[in-house]
């Protein structure tokens, strides 16, 4: 029972990287058939097209980014693997939102993101404001990082 | 979500930027002949640099038709866009059949072979015809052979084209197919009521011609077509229809293309659906009401007709 709090900790590490990994893997394949879509019939829109189609491929950096972080924390990296199972609950409990929110949010921005290729489609010109409506979603896949990064490195300091 | 037509809207996303707008049709228009119209239309990118106006409808057809095909895995989702034709056929072939006529460009576009049609109706081998046409062009054959009476065969068959492409839109995918079958059986339907009012038609003729669907109250439709022209337009006012009063009273021209423009208007907000099949099907419906239009304009610029004559026939554009 001793290293139960480092399976834990490591189920929510690979939590985080699993969930918001496979929302962006199959939002950048949704946004990748739309640019192709387009490419198929005007080659020149390809870098506009592209940018678009990497958008929602950010939540799954996000997920790999918590999964390093919590890695190196509960010693997968180097070190010391111990800890109570408490402590691993809370690793746990702090990957949850950049799993969960990475995950959904992708599938949100990837549909944003195909309806932004239609847009550049119709008008290569609205490419900037293409861009923005696909990014807005991205605020929500990073409020869920930053309380991901500070709940994780708030923990080794609990006395739990 | 589906996958399945993300690749397809995006081409159509682009293809919708070729499709004529308002102002081109203007341009049409004003244009002082046939030959000037066709000569933008080929600077447009319609059909090829010195076809007919009939060579290049159908050379668009047949460019819509081999884009949808590289667009979607099986083309056979759109079958109901094919069954007005294949009913016209059927129709066109019982009548050489019985007539043993020989008539040359009778026959539409169609998945069977006119020859093969006429074979099958011949032989009497209605089983060989898809299930959904057997019964009425049997019932259609015997009308014409023993009773004479062409009418009543077009009726059967207009009918069962109507039940066929309802039925069929129905079982379909997305929201414009079963969109575009009720709108054709109620269009349909409206111009049958129309007709027989002002024909005198009987209720029983009108009752058989009539095709359901779920817009209309069939028999109070059927009812108000036998009392009168006034009675068909009251009625349809206190329905969804209630626009077409007007056109109804102007001419059957002016109501051939409000049916066409209400479709339009309906299948408009599909230039923003990035998913679906939807989409897809909208823009063969443009593409076909648009050729309605050319055909409008190419017709009425050869037989000299005038441009405000020509303009109320054209219909609305999808772009």
């Amino acid at each position: 029972m001793a290293n139960l709090g480092f399976v834990y900790a490591l189920v929510g590490a690979v939590a985080a990287a699993l969930f918001a990994g496979i929302g962006s893997a199959i939002a950048v394949g949704r946004a990748g058939q739309a640019a192709a879509g387009v490419v198929a019939e005007d080659a020149s829109q390809f870098s506009k097209v592209l940018i678009l189609q990497l958008l929602p491929g950010t939540q799954g950096i996000y997920g790999l980014l918590i999964a390093f972080i919590t890695m190196s924390q509960i010693g997968v990296l180097g070190g010391s693997a111990d800890m109570s199972t408490a402590k691993g609950l809370a690793y746990l409990a702090a990957c949850l939102p950049i799993a969960f929110v990475g995950l959904i949010s992708a599938f949100a921005q990837g549909n944003a993101s195909i309806a932004a290729i239609g847009l550049v489609a119709k008008d290569p010109g609205q490419f900037g404001k293409a861009m923005i409506f696909p990014a807005m979603v991205e605020t929500y896949a990073i409020l869920a990082l930053l309380v991901s990064i500070l709940a994780i490195f708030a923990i080794p300091g609990l006395t739990i | 979500m589906s996958n399945q037509y993300i690749f397809a809207v995006a081409r159509i996303r682009k293809k919708e930027l070729e499709l004529l707008n308002g102002d081109f049709m203007e341009q049409l228009l004003a244009a002082p002949g046939e030959e000037e119209c066709l000569q933008l239309l080929y600077e447009k990118g319609y059909g090829n640099v010195g076809q007919t106006a009939n060579e290049l409808f159908e050379e668009e057809e047949r460019r819509t038709w081999s884009l949808i095909g590289e667009l979607v895995p099986d083309v056979k989702v759109f079958d109901v866009f094919r069954l007005q034709n294949e009913y016209h056929n059927l129709k066109a072939a019982i009548k050489e059949t019985c007539t043993a006529g020989t008539h040359p460009g009778i026959y539409l576009n169609g998945s069977a072979d006119p020859q093969d049609l006429e074979k099958i109706l011949l032989e009497r081998d209605f089983r060989k015809l898809p299930e959904p046409m057997q019964e009425p062009a049997a019932r259609a054959m015997e009308v014409l052979l023993t009773l004479r009476d062409g009418q009543m065969c077009d009726c059967i068959i207009d009918r069962a084209a109507l039940d066929s492409i309802r039925e069929t839109a129905k079982a379909s995918e997305g929201e414009i197919l079963p969109l575009y079958g009720e709108l054709t059986v109620a269009a349909a339907d409206i111009k049958i009521a129309v007709r027989s009012a002002k024909t005198g038609k009987s209720p029983e003729f009108i009752k058989q011609a009539l095709a359901e669907c779920s817009t209309l109250d069939l028999t109070r439709l059927s009812q108000v077509a036998g009392a009168g022209l006034e009675e068909v337009i009251s009625y349809l006012k206190n329905t969804e229809y209630a626009d077409c009063a007007e056109e109804i009273r102007k001419s059957t021209a002016a109501l051939e293309r409000w049916c066409d423009n209400l479709l339009i208007r309906r299948i408009r907000p599909q230039l923003h659906n990035p998913f679906g099949i939807d989409p897809l099907a909208a823009y063969i419906l443009a593409r076909r009401i648009e050729s309605k239009s050319l055909r409008m304009i190419l017709t009425g610029k050869r037989n000299g007709f005038d441009e405000e004559e020509i303009r109320g026939r054209i219909r609305e554009t999808y772009v």
